[in-house]
């Protein structure tokens, strides 16, 4: 999988095997900074977006398949503090037209979310 | 507490994330603040189509409407986002530069209620629209 620029501004890089569902992480910086010390909100949601996005390609396994962002609803549990941000996608329905997908963002631990997505894609399959 | 004087607070430009991908301060109102994110190819998010990526649209719309926020009360006081909701109308354009609207509609004693649309141009073409809520982080004000 290759990130597309803006995941790269961001600093975003791909923390698991090919064969798993991504996992990314996001290593703190001044790039990436919102009010002091924190992460900011729209960095977090671009991670998030990413990790659905990587989920959601690694279950079509289709690159002819065109992913469109139609809604995404983020809530921001935690501050993002000075460390790692790790954050992962789960495709909860993949349907022909439209894939629902999660994706959650951690620091310390997986269990400890600093912020979850839920986004809706429309998939434009080519004709047959 | 803080006054908050919006034209001050931006006149230097912008600082971490939003000063990393270019944001620039628009215009403004009593409730709301226009800002403008130029395009750039290191804020695409397909190499193919040079489109922006939704991440940046989404940073854009979140600093505006905390601007929107902080510029109402006429204090700065320190919040935290609490939940965005997007509606990605259109795909944005490429080579496109995009104007981020946040308007602050409501504030309540410690959560703020905003809406945002952001375009490249024209207001009734918007590219996404935003809800969301921001959450006071420290004492009460």
């Amino acid at each position: 999988m290759i990130l597309p620029p803006y995941a790269r501004t961001l600093g975003i890089e791909i923390a698991s095997g090919e064969a798993d569902t991504p996992r990314l992480s996001l290593p703190f910086s001044l790039d990436v900074v919102g009010r002091p010390g924190f992460l900011h909100g729209g960095a977090i949601a671009g991670l998030l977006e990413f990790a659905a996005l990587a989920a959601l390609r690694h279950v079509l396994a289709d690159d002819s398949v065109g992913i469109e962002p139609v809604t995404s609803t983020i809530d921001y549990m935690r501050g993002g503090r000075d460390k790692t941000t790790y954050a992962a996608g789960r495709v909860t329905r993949l349907g022909t037209r439209v894939a629902n997908v999660e994706a959650f963002a951690w620091q310390d631990a997986r269990d400890q979310l600093i912020a979850a997505a839920r986004s809706n894609f429309l998939l434009v399959r080519p004709l047959a | 507490m803080l006054s908050f004087d919006l034209l001050r607070f931006v006149r230097g430009g912008f600082g971490g994330h939003g000063g990393r991908i270019g944001i620039e301060y628009h215009d403004h109102g009593t409730d709301w603040c226009e800002l403008a994110l130029p395009w750039r190819e290191d804020l695409t998010g397909d190499d193919r189509t040079g489109a922006m990526a939704a991440g940046p649209v989404v940073s854009l719309l979140d600093v505006a409407a905390s601007l929107a926020v902080w510029h109402r009360r006429g204090q700065f006081v320190p919040h935290a986002t609490l939940d965005l909701r997007l509606d990605h109308l259109r795909a944005p354009r490429a080579n496109e530069g995009v104007i981020g609207r946040g308007e602050c509609y409501r504030i309540e004693e410690s959560v703020s209620f905003v809406r945002g649309i952001a375009h490249e141009g024209d207001p009734d073409d918007p590219i996404a629209h935003l809800v969301g809520t921001y959450m006071v982080t420290g004492a009460r004000p």
